[in-house]
């Protein structure tokens, strides 16, 4: 075959393409097909082909999404973990004139990998699949509004994840760092398909999350019980509805500033390049004006869990519940006028970055109010130290210096010393581990017995807690030290040996983390293996407030039997103080969504879509591009979406309830 | 303002860099700087921690006390279930951060005037850049040097000395700086944590940052924006000494035979890494003008307008040999993505700097660009 | 929906429960939803109008907007979407009185209307293409071509979407499946007409007279 038919064929995909010479990679690649194959063989060999598929894959139910979501975040936290393991250790390693095992194209490929999958695949993830979980139960909702969106959503992220795990084996990742900062991240500088991966995955997931922000403002909007205005919302459901409309409002960003990145790949546009009028600083700008706001849409839904668990732990309600609610809508608003301060060293005059630097001082105010708040539903309660106490307590002690520091970066002329240093590494760190994820965890631990039926393990929970705040605390402060020392981020070698110890520190607390995050597996291994002594038949194993706890652990597939009305902020409190009788007959079949493949198909298409523009193979881009619009189209032709559950089946589901709440009552 | 309170502000900010040296026996040049730009920054940081430690602190004794006060073991404190509401106290949980915010944000505002990197220093002063002093004719004018951040490396020219280096920047202690910056390719940042903060240098436009350095020794500096494969070595030393010992070093520079011109200039502008400072006995006047418009190569025509912010940044037609957009080659200018890593050439170096074999480590390109026979110069 | 906001009488305990099962029609929140969605792509839009406002001076040497634009054909084109957006409303008031036939002549009638818009839309890049004046030449085309270039293929899926639609009516009718359908397209429809007029006047007329 000629070289132009094969490149045809197969774009610039050759051999020399897979890493077989790289003995990390193929060693990763063969555990990875090697437990692939176990899993799959498991898979077959147990007959769960059928049932995942029909109960899972297509599945429509948002619990199911939701868990499903939470299940793509924590494998992806472990790929993302090890990137940081990597890093952590290279850094420990490469003084004294060593190189360190790794070289700088496979060491910028970690650090910008790690970025993108912590933030778009791990706290993405979670954060979406928490209010999915969540949102409805809290609302009194059987479903979203658009539960097949919700689907097609998820299916986009795991393709987008799928496309970044596949250029662990297929090319490479992106060496650019996580935001892909023009004009490296053009064709002139990254010629390879680094970049193209970066691109197509998130544009990809991106569809999938602004999807998702669309669908859960309309549920929360359109689909509450009736009596809960919006004023007697759970605050989780608040923070849900504002993180939202942060999504829709700042992802089309991410999206139109990727687009003409790709423009320039592609067609050879000139809108971030050195040449042709174009401009690298509008990419730095537009890319923060998404940017920013999603470090809230991360960060105001784990406010929401910790004013959930806050208040149920606490035995109270919630302290301020107005002021908690506006202080969202200022943050909301105010994320989107600080997007400068990412970047004060550009050179902008000192009356530009100063209104950026006190705008994002401002917006430490409703932080502030929110911390406050917290701190008085604490005050006169009876605090009961169960795990997700434990992790809102530790939050509260480790985000203030997080936003500490976050508001010293915040003036400009300390900026010029700290932007891009270790000092900024740790700050972000510290309001993402010690805010995002220790919410998320939080929220786990609180609401795994309503989605399982059982608590989690308190034992290993609590060595996993310790381990990741005391490793968190190791692993970041050598940091803020290095970063007052002068050293920057991303370096791959150092000469100087005073630095040394503070990245073999720093590694310690990195292997600590890891122990936190082996202990988190072993919780849930341990859980569910003592189920039945850990098991809740109540519903409501924490004495919580709020909806979600008024039917069952794990809830039917349409929630509510009945749709429960609202009466007061706390509903569920409300209910049981009253009394409220759960009605034990004159059900009805409930009209319900049916499950599709069609998210699924969807999502492949997409995949190879992807997949075949980064290889340049413009016809099976073509081909699955066309098949995409025909399964899209020949969806719509599908009217036949929903069904009733039989009322017998209502009944028999609601009369296992029954049983299961009087002999707790016993 | 500002001055009364860096002055207060100096001594709780050795309290505290002493604290941190204490710690680990270790020096933290942001907290301890040898310029006076930067002192002062060092001391707007430790101000705006304090304020912020007004707030912070009791934040989280209350944060640990009530959470031990209020246990479920403890019957003897009070419970109330139900209170959720207080005006009073949301006033206070209001206005506590919003006083402090306002404090903060006028400090921010003056400060950021103040040190404005595009403000020229006051020369030879010590206390304030920038006091709007009676400019002193006989003080000295601040030097000025252009830098072209390269991959990787640094170039320093000396306009008015008449020479450049590479990766080394010599200046005379005390008197104000003022760099000219660009970038050859890609973005990075100057950054000298003893002097003064950091500025973007861009390809295709110009940035100023002004410092000083008043004391005397051998500072670190380095590109704080990653920048590519060999972004790791992008480092070198400053060296603070007083001005007869600089116009010494001048001289010395001077007899280098090598002179920087375009076509040098060229073939240092080619990817390198780990690069040795090099010295340049002579500087072609025009070629940082030619550098910022990007039309250093013959026949490449220049930018039209060049500074930073204006309506034409990089307005020049794209030129041959420039990528081209991937959807519009043919079948055979596709290329191929082989993995970079693959091994070529002899094995990495044992990780002497500028080795040559460390290169293999990092860079990807086969030929090598930098300049061979690098006389090292001393300050 | 949470409009009924039940107050319990006087000495009686309220309810806790809704028993009757309130009707739940399908697709309630769909107009709000694609409202959402057109409101994320509005923001598309505005991103592209940012990027054509800074680039609009970057000529690179090359053409600009006073040499390139050819103001009566983008006049005709504006025309043609403007009718489309007509009878597309001419469609929606044949759908409020449920004549199926009349509903699939405008939709006709629009496609036509909107073929037309995109043929014009097609000449005039191929012309400038032509004359070198491709999005490759300068950031100022760059960012005309990818503005003006996503509302065109805005229109193009219009298209398709309007299709698919002509052949659900003809095959199962005024449903109301259908109906929400229609009236989503016919958000969208307008949707691209108010960004064309935007465009109008921000690239062209403004282009041509600076």
């Amino acid at each position: 075959m000629s070289d132009d038919l094969i490149k045809t064929i197969f774009g610039r995909l050759t051999l020399d393409s897979f890493p077989i010479h790289e003995p990390i990679l193929v060693g990763t690649f063969a555990v990875v097909a090697l437990g692939g194959i176990a899993l799959l063989g498991a898979l077959t060999y147990f007959k769960l082909w059928r049932y995942l598929w029909t109960e899972w894959f297509t599945s429509v139910d948002h619990k199911k999404i939701g868990i499903m979501y939470i299940v793509l975040a924590l494998v992806m936290l472990l790929r993302g973990f090890a990137d940081a393991i990597m890093m952590r250790l290279q850094q420990a390693l490469a003084f004294n004139g060593s190189e360190g095992y790794l070289n700088a194209h496979h060491y910028d490929q970690v650090f910008t990998a790690h970025g993108v999958i912590m933030i778009f695949f791990v706290a993405m993830p979670f954060v979406t699949g928490l209010m999915n979980y969540v949102v409805p139960l809290q609302i009194g909702a059987r479903d979203v509004s658009f539960p097949f969106l919700n689907n097609f959503s998820f299916w986009m992220t795991v393709a987008g994840a799928v496309t970044v795990m596949a250029s662990l084996f297929v090319g490479e990742f992106a060496r650019t760092g996580w935001l892909a900062m023009a004009p490296l991240s053009g064709l002139d500088y990254s010629p390879d398909v680094g970049v193209d991966y970066y691109i197509w995955a998130l544009q990809i997931a991106g569809v999938g999350t602004l999807l998702s922000g669309v669908n859960l403002i309309a549920t929360i909007v359109k689909m509450r019980a009736p009596g809960m205005g919006l004023m007697k919302m759970p605050i989780f459901t608040w923070s849900a509805l504002v993180t939202n409309v942060l999504i829709v409002a700042a992802f089309p960003v991410l999206t139109a500033v990727l687009a003409m990145l790709s423009l320039d790949r592609y067609v050879g546009t000139n809108f971030f390049t050195n040449t042709g009028g174009g401009n690298p600083m509008m990419y730095v700008n537009m890319i923060w004006i998404w940017g920013h706001p999603e470090v809230y849409i991360l960060i105001l839904p784990a406010f929401g869990v910790f004013s959930e668990v806050v208040s149920t732990f606490s035995g109270k309600r919630l302290f301020g519940y107005t002021s908690m609610v506006y202080a969202l809508i200022v943050i909301c608003i105010l994320s989107y006028l600080v997007w400068l301060h990412h970047f004060f060293t550009m050179g902008s005059g000192a009356s530009v970055n100063s209104f950026f630097g006190i705008t994002t001082m401002i917006i430490s105010i409703p932080t502030g109010a929110k911390i406050f708040n917290w701190l008085f539903t604490m005050y006169r309660g009876r605090i009961r130290f169960e795990l997700p106490m434990m992790w809102s307590i530790a939050f509260m002690l480790t985000f203030v210096i997080g936003g500490m520091t976050g508001v010293m970066l915040a003036v400009p002329p300390a900026d010029f010393q700290f932007h891009n240093s270790l000092f900024l590494v740790a700050h972000f760190h510290n309001v993402i581990i010690g805010g995002v994820l220790f919410g998320m965890f939080a929220g786990v631990n609180y609401w795994w017995p309503k989605a399982f039926g059982f608590k989690l393990d308190k034992f290993w929970g609590t060595i996993s807690f310790w381990c990741w705040v005391v490793g968190f605390w190791v692993a970041f402060t050598p940091l803020y030290i290095l970063g007052l020392m002068g050293v920057t981020r991303r370096l791959r070698v150092f000469d100087d040996p005073s630095l040394h110890i503070w990245f073999i520190i720093a590694g310690i607390g990195a292997a600590i983390i890891a122990a936190g995050i082996g202990a988190m597996l072993m919780q849930f291994y341990v859980s569910i293996r003592d189920r039945e002594k850990l098991r809740d038949v109540t519903g409501d194993p924490w004495n919580a407030r709020t909806l979600e706890w008024a039917t069952s652990s794990p809830p039917p597939a349409y929630n509510f039997a009945f749709t429960p009305v609202i009466h007061d902020l706390d509903a569920w409190h409300d209910m049981k103080a009253k009394k409220a009788a759960r009605p034990t007959e004159g059900f009805r079949a409930i009209h319900m969504p049916k499950n599709t493949g069609a998210g699924v198909i969807l999502a492949g298409l997409a995949l190879v879509f992807g997949l075949a523009m980064i290889w340049y193979i413009w016809w099976l881009a073509a081909v699955a591009f066309v098949a995409l619009l025909a399964v899209a189209i020949g969806h719509t032709f599908n009217y036949d979406r929903d069904f009733h559950i039989p009322v017998e089946d209502v009944i028999a589901s609601e009369d296992i309830r029954t049983r299961q709440l009087q002999t707790a009552e016993v | 303002m500002i001055f009364r309170v860096s002055h207060r502000a100096r001594i709780r900010g050795a309290l505290l860099a002493g604290a941190l040296t204490a710690l680990g026996g270790c020096n933290t040049v942001v907290m301890n700087p040898a310029g006076d730009v930067a002192r002062q920054q060092s001391s707007l940081i430790v101000w705006s921690t304090v304020l912020m430690l007004l707030i912070i602190v009791p934040v989280m004794i209350l944060t640990v006390l009530f959470a031990w006060r209020y246990r479920e073991g403890n019957k003897d404190a009070p419970y109330e279930p139900d209170w959720d509401h207080s005006t009073q106290l949301e006033l206070v949980i209001w206005s506590a951060p919003l006083l402090i915010i306002i404090a903060l944000g006028a400090l921010t505002w003056v400060s950021t005037h103040l040190l404005d990197p595009y403000r020229p220093l006051a020369p030879g002063s010590k206390a304030a850049p920038g006091k709007t002093t009676a400019p002193a004719a006989a003080a000295p004018a601040p030097l000025v040097v252009e830098v072209v951040s390269l991959d990787w490396k640094w170039l320093f020219i000396y306009p008015e000395q008449g020479v450049a280096t590479v990766n080394e920047l010599v200046v005379p202690v005390d008197r104000p700086v003022r760099f000219q910056m660009t970038s050859s390719s890609v973005m990075n940042t100057l950054w000298i944590p003893a002097m003064a903060g950091m500025i973007y240098t861009m390809p295709g436009m110009e940035t100023v940052l002004h410092g000083v350095l008043n004391e005397r020794g051998k500072f670190q500096g380095q590109s704080a924006n990653y920048s590519g494969a060999g972004f790791s070595g992008m480092h070198f030393w400053t060296h603070s000494v007083s001005p007869s010992r600089f116009d010494q070093w001048v001289a010395g520079v001077k007899r280098q035979p090598r002179r920087l011109d375009a076509g040098t200039y060229l073939q240092l502008e080619r990817p390198s890494e780990n690069v040795r400072p090099i010295g340049f006995g002579a500087v072609d006047p025009a070629l940082f003008r030619r550098i910022v418009a990007m039309c250093v190569k013959p026949g490449t025509p220049c930018m039209q307008g060049m500074s930073h912010g204006g309506p034409a940044v990089n307005d020049r037609a794209p030129r041959a040999g420039e990528a081209e957009g991937a959807l519009t080659r043919e079948p055979g200018e596709k290329g191929e993505s082989p993995h970079l890593s693959a091994p070529h050439g002899p094995a990495h170096g044992q990780g002497d700097p500028g080795d040559a074999s460390n290169r293999n480590m990092t860079h990807l390109d086969h030929s090598p660009a930098r300049p061979r026979a690098d006389a090292r110069q001393r300050a | 929906m949470a409009t009924t906001t039940p107050t319990a009488a006087a000495g009686e305990p309220p309810a806790y429960y809704e028993l009757d099962e309130h009707p739940h029609p399908p697709g309630g929140s769909t107009m709000l939803g694609f409202w959402l969605y057109l409101m994320s792509d509005c923001l598309i839009f505005a991103m592209l109008f940012a990027a054509y406002g800074v680039y609009g001076g970057s000529l690179a040497g090359g053409p600009g907007p006073r040499e390139l634009f050819d103001l009566p054909l983008v006049a005709i084109n504006t025309t043609m979407l403007l009718l489309s957006s007509i009878t597309y409303g001419f469609a929606m008031i044949a759908t409020d009185e449920k004549r199926q036939s009349a509903v699939l002549g405008w939709l006709g009638v629009t496609a036509l209307f909107g073929l037309a818009f995109l043929a014009i839309e097609l000449y005039e890049f191929s012309h400038l293409i032509h004359e070198g004046a491709g999005p490759q030449r300068s950031a100022f085309l760059s960012a005309f071509f990818t503005l003006v270039g996503t509302h065109g293929l805005h229109v193009t899926f219009g298209l398709i979407w309007l299709a698919v639609l002509v052949v659900q009516v003809m095959r199962r009718g005024l449903i109301a499946d259908n109906v929400r359908r229609l009236q989503c397209l016919s958000m969208f429809w307008h949707f691209l007409d108010v960004v064309w007029i935007g465009v109008f006047t921000f690239v062209y007329l403004l282009g041509v007279l600076r």
